[in-house]
This record gives structure tokens, sequence and C-alpha cells, in this order.
């Protein structure tokens, strides 16, 4: 085991550890919501996050911007920020509306066991991945700069902190915040917190449930989207296939904080960040995945119901 | 005071009791000749009765006679194998269960059905939503409309909080609250949709007699409103004491309907809840 290598930038593991663990967190929200409500893991919500990556990418080049390019200007850094989270976010919201309709709603009408739902899952998200794999020739695709990568913001404690980590970790929170208090303070939250503990009771206080579940599968694609566009800020290429193990682990994230509760959502993204990053820096970056799945287990051991234990309808009281 | 066993083909009249007029009131709730069946069991058999505006209709019955069954069919939950249900003249037969809330009917349950993480006050606000016009995009930025509708809701649930005596109780989460509080609480957000219809299944289950005293004046004062109320309870002296009037079933058949002091007379009604010697038996 390598400290040394730890120990001589744990400043720089930590920071790099949260900004993967905000984009692992913001893409468990969807797991988690629609666990939430549905008791249904929604394997499909992988491609729901590419679609926005891919979209964000695709939209900054319907503006002129091509893999090389790169923004400058704070103001048209800011346009681009925005219009890209817009474009992903949108596209994610649709791709998982139309997850909802095609794939998981006929088969509620029909009272189907939870088994059926997992298959169609599973579909979706294979379908979906290979439909984007086949259109880009299954090469990456570039992303522009919208931010420079070794812009540094500021540094703490001899650890310098860019641009980059800092806008992918202060939107996850802003975003978390926002639909933390639209849960627990807004009419619909109620409602989804209600279909969550009786979905019966809900719909005899005159809750439209398919509305509710609408409503959740499309903040889920929101969150998504935006992380979309986060990660390729991040990383600046996107292959079609990086969804399905980045949705295993923002999905192993939700089951670690506790799937069903959202602020477990962000305590499990940024935990398995971290532990993430520091395994890489302990044992080699190819040991990383290895270390990170080996603490779940190790954890859900403990706390099977994960760390803050499972619940949507308490997100208050 | 018999049943007569033959179909009308006018369903209206059906079950009306002889001795009331029917011409000034106005049918509320229709059951019409409703069969339910579960596989071989016939939960319900041919059972037909009227609710009428304003009354309080109380159904009774011993354990096990279908009392909830027939009130699931009513409130939208079990379909009819047979026969259909009416309510304000429309079928309800099949209709969503968020649709026949906004048609104006509303329920409690034998069984207590909060939403036990939620505040009491919350718990009325989702019945107060039931009416909220705005949409999921006025929600989301906040319109004045919205703002309004939130502001009248939240008005609402701390008067209907008054109105069923728990109004301390209004920031304590629903698990938290004494069985008796819960049931009121319960009754408070049925009451929040704006029902017509208030039904009440077995609200009276587990209360002492004190208990049941401030139950049947809130009742009353509940019909008082205008709202007419549909009472399940097999507790015979609370149904006498609050009815207009009482339909008895048995074995999923209704045997007796009419007014309370009738239906004590009844030798059927008095069979079928205190037992009698086979000689006696019809």
């Amino acid at each position: 085991m390598n400290f040394n290598a730890l120990f001589s930038d744990f400043g720089g593991y930590t920071i790099t550890g949260l900004t993967v663990g905000a984009i692992y967190a913001l893409v468990a929200l969807g797991y988690t919501l629609v666990y939430g409500v549905l008791r249904l893991i929604n394997f499909a919500h992988s491609e729901v996050f590419i679609a926005g990556a891919f979209a964000a990418i695709w939209g900054w080049a319907a503006l002129g911007l091509d893999r090389d390019s790169v923004a400058s200007g704070f103001g048209s850094i800011m346009l681009y920020l925005l219009v890209g989270a817009l474009i992903a976010a949108v596209a994610s919201a649709g791709t998982a509306t139309v997850v909802e309709r095609v794939a998981y709603r006929p088969l509620r009408k029909r009272n189907a066991p939870p088994l059926a739902f997992l298959i169609t899952a599973i579909g979706a998200s294979i379908a979906i991945a290979e439909a984007f794999g086949i259109y880009t020739r299954r090469l990456p695709v570039g992303a522009p700069t919208i931010v420079k990568p070794d812009l540094v913001l500021f540094e703490v404690a001899g650890t310098e902190v860019t641009m980059v980590q800092v806008l992918v970790i202060v939107s996850a929170l802003a975003m978390m915040v926002a639909l933390d208090l639209f849960i627990n303070r807004s009419r619909i939250g109620r409602g989804i917190r209600a279909v969550a503990q009786d979905q019966n009771t809900a719909a005899l206080m005159g809750i439209n449930k398919d509305r509710i579940i609408l409503v959740v599968f499309i903040i889920g694609g929101v969150m998504a989207g935006v992380a979309g566009m986060l990660y390729d800020i991040r990383i600046g290429t996107l292959t079609y296939s990086v969804g399905f193990l980045l949705g295993l682990k923002a999905f192993t994230a939700a089951v670690l904080g506790g799937i069903g509760n959202l602020r477990g959502a962000l305590v499990g993204g940024l935990l398995l960040g971290l532990v993430e990053n520091y395994a890489s820096a302990l044992f080699g970056a190819n040991w990383k995945d290895l270390v990170a799945f080996v603490v779940l287990v190790v954890l859900l051991m403990f706390r099977p119901t994960g760390l803050l234990g499972e619940s949507l309808g308490r997100a208050r009281a | 005071m018999g049943e007569t066993v033959q179909k009308p083909t006018v369903p209206e009249q059906a079950g009306a009791p002889a001795v009331e007029s029917t011409a000034k009131r106005e049918p509320l709730l229709e059951v019409d000749h409703v069969t339910l069946r579960f596989g071989g069991v016939v939960a319900l058999n041919d059972v037909n009765f009227t609710l009428y505006k304003g009354e309080i209709l109380g159904l009774i019955g011993p354990n096990g006679a279908g009392k909830t069954t027939c009130f699931n069919a009513m409130t939208g939950i079990y379909q009819p194998s047979e026969g259909e249900i009416r309510f304000r003249g429309e079928r309800i037969t099949g209709k969503k269960k968020h649709h026949i809330t906004k048609m104006g009917m509303a329920r409690t349950f034998q069984n207590i059905r909060l939403f036990p993480e939620m505040t009491a006050l919350e718990n009325i606000q989702v019945g107060a939503d039931a009416h909220h016009k705005t949409s999921v995009l006025s929600a989301l930025f906040r319109l004045p409309r919205h703002r309004r509708e939130e502001r009248d809701g939240l008005e609402k649930a701390e008067r209907l909080l008054e109105f069923v005596g728990i109004p301390h109780r209004m920031h304590d989460a629903a698990r938290n609250l004494s069985y008796g509080e819960q049931r009121r609480l319960e009754i408070a957000r049925a009451l929040a949709t704006d029902p017509v219809l208030l039904c009440l299944d077995e609200p009276a289950a587990g209360f002492n007699p004190a208990e049941k005293e401030e139950l049947l004046q809130l009742i009353r004062k509940i019909r008082d409103q205008g709202i007419t109320v549909l009472l399940i309870e097999h507790d015979m002296r609370l149904v006498m004491g609050v009815t207009d009037r009482i339909v008895v079933l048995e074995f999923g058949k209704k045997i007796a309907d009419g007014l309370p002091a009738e239906v004590r007379e009844d030798h059927r009604v008095i069979a079928a809840y205190l037992g009698v010697p086979d000689d006696d038996a019809a």
C-alpha cells in the first residue's frame, strides 16, 4: 500500500473524490427517487444520464463549438454552461419519460411481477446505449473545452482547486438543496411523499398517481442530465458505453446512503467518490473499482438499509 | 318489513323504504343490484339501496357481513361483478380513484391509513390539494394563483384541525398521535377534499363510551355542514343514536332497510345480531 502517494497529496485526492462523488450523487438521486415511489430499480437510468451527456455535446456543436473549441469570456462560458445544462436536462428528462411510458407504465397497468420490470429496465438500458453506440460508430465523442481543466481557482492548504471541480461540486450541491426543498416544501413534493408512503391512500385523497410517477422520472432525468453535462466538462470526451459503470456506481451510491433517501444519495455519492480516489492512491488506479465495491459489500453487512436508512416518505418528519 | 325479492326495472325506486316519501329527496349514491364475487365466494349478493343527499345512513351487519366490501365497491376500490354504482347520477365503476375523490366522495379507513411520516397538517394538506387547479409548471414557478391555493390549503387545514378538535397536534408526525387523534385526523383529511359524501368505516372502533359520544357529536356537526354521511359500524347503539336511516347486511345480502326504530324491531335483524333458535327463523 502506497501511503506516501495518498498523504503527499491528500487534499488533491479528496477534492477529486468529492468531484467524482458529486456526479455519482446527482445520478443516484434518479435511482433513489424512482425507488422511493415505485420500489423499482430503474436500470435504464444510466442511459438517461448518457442521453444528457450526448445532448450537451451536440447542443454545443449546434452553437458552433466542436471538440477543439475553447470557450472564453465569463459571459459566454456562463451562457454555454446554462444552454448545455438546459439541453442535457431536457434530453434526459425526455428519455426518462419515454422509458417510463414504454417500459414501465404498460407493465404497471397489467400488475406485472417485479421481475418483469427488471427485465424491461435492462432491455431499455441496453437498447438506448446501443442506439447511441451505433449512431456514434462506437467512437468517443470529444466535448469542447467550456471550462479550462487547468484553471486553478484557489488554493487550500497547499491543494489547488480547479474551476471545474468547484463548478461540479457547487452545482451538484445547489441542485440537491433545491430538490430537498422541493420535496419537503412544495405541493408536488407533498404528493410525492404521500405516494411513496401509501399509493392507494394517496389516490383516494385525489392524487393522480401516474402524474406523480411521471414527475419523479422527470426530476430524476433533470438531475442526470445536468450530471451528464458536468461529466462532459470534467472528462472532455464521451463514449456511449460509459453509462454502464457510472450508472452502477451511482446505484451503489444510492444503496450506500440508503435507497429511497434523498440525503442518503448525496452522502453515498460523495463517500463512494472519496473511497474510490483514496483507493486508487493506495493501491493504484486499477484497484479503485474493486475496493469501492468491497467497501459497499462490507458496509451493507453492518447497515443493510444503507447509511441513512431507506425512505423517501420520511424525508422530513 | 319483509324484503321484496322481485327485481324492479326502475332502479331509482328499488330499495326505497315505503314509509318515506322519496319525491323531495335527491339520490346521491345508488347501489344498483350489486353482486361482487371473489373467485367462488359471493361477497355481495344483489345488494340494492340508495343514499339520499343530506342524510346520515348507517350500513350495519355482523362481522363478515360484507360491509367493508360494499364500502370498497362504493368508493371504487372493487369493481362489482354485476350491477353498478352511481354517484351523483354518474356511474363510478371503472373510474380512477382520484377522479372519484374529485367528484366529491371521501372516506376513512377501518384500519387507520394516514401518511405516518407526515405531520398532521401535511396529511390534511394532501387532502386539500385534491381540488387545486394549478399545474406542475405554475407550482414550479410559484405563480400567484399557486401561492394563493397553498395559502388557502394551509388555512383550510388549520380550520379542519380545529373542527375535529386536535389543533394542538398540528406539527406532530401522524404516527406520534394517539389512536383517537389519528381517527380524528383521518376524518379531517377526508373533509379536506371537500366531499359531498363522507364515508366512515367503523370510526368508533376501539373507542370508549366517552370517545364514542364525542364522535357522534362530530358526525352530527359534519352533517350540519351539509355533508352526507355514510357510516359503517357494528356498534348498534352508536348507529341508532346518529343515523337517519339504516341498511342491514348479512352474508352479503341486504336484509333490512329503514328508519332506526323500524330496523331495531325487525326480527331478521335481531336474528342476525343475536342469533335465534332454529324454529324461530323464517
